[in-house]
């Protein structure tokens, strides 16, 4: 039986607390907070960190990525592209974007459940809109990656019963490409359009799974017309709806739904019936049920570790992260995009933070080197080093002021890596003031900067969050 | 195989330097014109005379063009050479070799950089084509992590250091004050620097070098030579240049408190030279402060005071102008200002004058018992860098 084998949620570091944007402007926002991606990360890069949480627990390979997201980093480019490399997959893996609308991230996940071969669908969004508006407040930033496939491939945690799809054309939320905002029509005719499409997709789910609505132990609801998700919620019929994650992430929209099911993956028990509805330009549902499997399995961190482990962002710098305000940049040069045919060549090193090691020495050099600083290991005589997943700890660290940053101050630090090894790398989702030496740190895959319309792509480190890098 | 040197083949006998500073109203070419006629006129030679020009400049133009263009040189080999920070010592090295070679009787090396021209501030080199996966870090920032590392490794309070390091500052900016062709010509008291705003660790903009525009020119001739141009020429006892792995960054036991390049360079130049106590051989030493931490270690690295000990060094004024070793008598990187190219230049333009007792009597450093000088010039970081030793003295032998 096809089903997932494991997964991953990502939430950024950030939070944005609703009250600030009231505080500042007169109006808007509400209460809790909302998910932020820092400035150095976007769509692609939440999903690599998705991704990666997704593979670190099973030994399994994805023949298949397929990557969903509202907020594509690229048009034209395939941004899956990156995933692949930064998860070091064969280049006989096909990868894709499922592109565009919020509807493509449960799209892709019900399309890898009736496909074949172990399939990575990885979804990622970052949600906005202009100031003030609901969309601002209510809106997440997050990822969710799954893989997807069979007992082949690699122990199911939760099997698919069944799903179905109910489709109609209606422009009810709608953004043309570049836009900041998202238009909404009135209310209350979505909800007439979202009602009877719900009820068909649920109880033609239900009857592919030969269950009743009574044996679901819980819905994951969510979408794009909030009043709409709230009704349908109320008429499923299940035992009980899921936390919708409102009140600290917000709805990250074409990640949601896999961001949720993640979090009832990593509370559930086997045997559990969970069911994922999604209202988005119609409506998807999959019922899935837990397996023993699921009680080997150890996602670290979890979603909810993750919620509990943010920091806070000011509205100003939120705004200025997402471009609704510019700020007076360092009087430095702004950086030069990189090579393409440099970034080709050094792929492993740059998406992947492979290294390499002297065969004699054991020394790491990061990057790859071909000779050695040490005498004893011959020309070439280097083994391949992947690092991105070894912890390290703060050697030293300084704060520069002066250097160009999206986001100054840029707080730099000198690490070494468990077993030996040492890098000196900017890191990221920390504040200036509580870097210590000997603190625990871990790689992340970032966009440093974009130039001339290329992002470029490589890792910081961040502060260790619990339980996810080795000692 | 051996670094053998070519102590006593080689002398100065003629040298030029602009005044350092943001030049607005003069370009590369004006300032190659400048320190190059008075290189001329301090030998009492003229531009035909030359046999052949080694150009230092780390950006301000490609090519031996860069020189012969302005200057008209008809015929002559211009070799334009980049090394970093180290550029202008670098053509210095080369002209040396070259005369000591026998392929030339006259060489000239000049630095220069026109630095303010680019609209930014700082120092700002055009990177070459790149992955993307460069660190991005001021050299300032680099330089900083040297005071945790120093104040961790010998114990000494943070706070405490970074006092020691603004002394630096303090006593270069008293040696420019004095000096007509510095870029600051005011006095800066420690106590003030410890007091602004730091911009990259716990340093401030008092911490770094100073950014001018500015050139330096030398011109040198086989020994024997020399006494045909000049009653007292000065004799190149050393020339040494270390470039680094780079291993310093990826290495665990490197703790940003040494650096190995300029220790290395010390240790070859010194056995070169035949010196075997600096400290006691050295009249002088003009350093690559370009930062204030920096200064502080090359002290232990050349070998001028016991490691761990360069801080106390420091506050006893033993590298003030008149204390037993002084250090950066013309205001250094930190007070004469630092166009990359013409930096190394302007160092050995210092002994030139020093160790021939024109520094004028305001800023004459004794010579009565030691008459031996120094130069060292680094470019890079800690961890990945280049490094240039010379020694220079005023008798042969």
């Amino acid at each position: 039986m096809r089903g997932i084998i494991s997964f991953g949620g990502y939430v950024p570091y950030r939070r944005l607390d609703r009250s600030a944007i009231a505080a500042v402007m007169g109006k808007g926002g509400g209460r809790g907070t909302r998910s932020v991606a820092s400035y150095d990360e976007d769509t692609t890069t939440m999903g690599v960190e998705a991704a990666r949480l997704a593979l670190r627990p099973v030994d399994a390979e994805p023949r298949a990525l397929w990557f969903a997201t509202a907020d594509p980093a690229y048009l034209e480019k395939t941004n899956a592209t990156a995933i692949h490399a930064a998860l070091r997959l064969d280049s006989s893996v096909g990868a894709l974007d499922f592109g565009g609308a919020v509807r493509s991230g449960i799209g892709a996940l019900r399309t890898a459940l009736d496909a074949k071969g172990p399939t990575m669908v990885v979804t990622s969004d970052i949600r906005g809109g202009l100031p003030t508006g609901t969309d601002e407040a209510t809106g997440g930033d997050g990822a969710a990656a799954f893989l997807i496939g069979t007992e082949d491939d690699g122990q199911v945690v939760a099997e698919l019963l069944g799903s179905a799809s109910a489709t109609e054309e209606f422009v009810d939320r709608w953004r043309q490409p570049g836009s900041p905002s998202t238009g909404q029509w009135e209310e209350r005719f979505g909800e007439t359009r979202y009602g009877p499409l719900a009820t068909q997709a649920w109880k033609e789910a239900l009857g592919a799974a030969g269950i009743e609505a009574a044996d679901v132990d819980v819905a994951v609801v969510t979408g794009s017309h909030s009043r709409a998700v709230k009704r349908v919620a109320g008429q499923l019929g299940v035992a009980r709806v899921a936390d919708d994650l409102a009140a600290v992430v917000g709805n990250t929209g074409t990640a949601h739904p896999g961001l949720l099911l993640a979090n009832e993956l990593e509370q559930a028990e086997p045997g559990q019936t969970i069911a994922v509805v999604m209202l988005a330009d119609g409506v998807e549902v999959l019922i899935l049920r837990t397996t023993e499997a699921l009680a080997e399995f150890t996602p670290a961190p979890s979603v909810a570790d993750q919620i509990a482990g943010g920091a806070e962002v000011s509205y100003a710098t939120f705004l200025q992260w997402r471009e609704m305000i510019q700020i007076q940049p360092p009087n430095r040069p702004e950086p030069t995009r990189p090579s393409s045919s440099a970034a080709a060549r050094a792929q492993d090193w740059k998406y992947g933070f492979v290294g390499s090691r002297g065969t004699e020495s054991g020394t790491l050099h990061l990057p790859p080197a071909r000779v050695s600083i040490r005498p004893e290991d011959e020309l070439d005589a280097m083994d391949p080093a992947p690092m991105a997943d070894v912890g390290a700890t703060v050697v030293t660290f300084t704060i520069d002021r002066l250097v160009y940053s999206v986001s100054p101050p840029v707080v730099f630090a000198v690490v070494d890596f468990d077993g030996g090894g040492r890098l000196p790398v900017e890191l990221t989702d920390v504040d200036p003031d509580a870097v210590r030496i000997g603190q625990r740190v871990e790689m992340t895959f970032r966009r440093l900067y974009e130039a001339e319309g290329i992002n470029n792509y490589f890792w910081k480190a961040r502060p260790a969050r619990s339980g996810s890098s080795s000692e | 195989m051996a670094s053998h040197g070519i102590k006593d083949q080689v002398a100065i006998i003629g040298m030029g330097c602009t005044q350092f500073r943001e030049h607005w109203d003069k370009g590369v070419d004006d300032l190659l014109i400048d320190s190059a006629t008075a290189a001329f006129d301090s030998a009492g030679v003229s531009k035909d005379d030359v046999d052949a020009f080694w150009l230092g400049t780390a950006s301000s133009g490609m090519s031996g063009l860069t020189l012969s263009q302005p200057l008209k040189l008809e015929g002559k080999p211009v070799t334009r050479v980049e090394n970093f920070c180290a550029t202008g010592s670098e053509a210095l090295r080369q002209a040396s070799y070259a005369v000591a070679s026998g392929a030339y009787d006259m060489a000239m090396a000049i630095g220069v950089e026109k630095i303010k021209d680019s609209g930014y501030q700082g120092l700002n080199a055009a990177p070459a084509p790149h992955d993307g996966t460069k660190r991005n870090l001021t050299a300032a920032a680099m330089y900083s992590l040297v005071l945790p590392a120093y104040a961790a490794r010998y114990g000494v309070d943070e706070d405490e250091l970074r006092m020691v390091v603004a002394k630096i500052a303090e006593k270069n900016h008293r040696n420019g004050a004095l000096n007509p062709l510095a870029q600051f010509r005011r006095e800066m008291p420690a106590e003030k620097i410890c007091e602004m705003a730091s911009v990259a660790g716990r340093l401030s903009v008092f911490d770094c070098s100073g950014v001018a525009d500015g050139s330096a020119a030398a011109i040198v001739v086989r020994a024997e030579d020399a006494h045909k141009y000049c009653d007292d020429p000065l004799y190149i006892k050393a020339l040494s240049f270390v470039s680094g792995t780079g291993g310093g960054l990826i290495d665990p036991d490197y703790d940003y408190t040494t650096f190995p390049e300029c220790e290395m360079a010390g240790a070859d130049a010194y056995r070169q030279a035949g010196v075997e106590d600096p400290r006691s051989a050295l009249a002088m030493a003009e350093v690559h402060d370009c930062f204030t931490p920096t200064e502080m270690v090359l002290m232990e690295d050349l070998g001028f005071c016991e490691r761990g000990t360069a801080w106390k060094e420091v506050l006893a004024g033993t590298f003030e102008r008149n204390g037993d070793m002084p250090i950066n008598t013309d205001g250094g990187l930190k007070a004469f200002g630092h166009p990359v190219g013409a930096s190394g230049l302007r160092m050995h333009y210092e002994c030139w004058l020093q160790l021939r007792n024109k520094a004028g009597d305001d800023r004459q450093i004794d010579l009565s018992n030691r008459n031996l000088g120094l130069v060292h010039n680094l470019g890079g970081y800690p961890g990945e860098m280049v490094s240039f030793v010379s020694i220079l003295g005023p008798e042969l032998g």
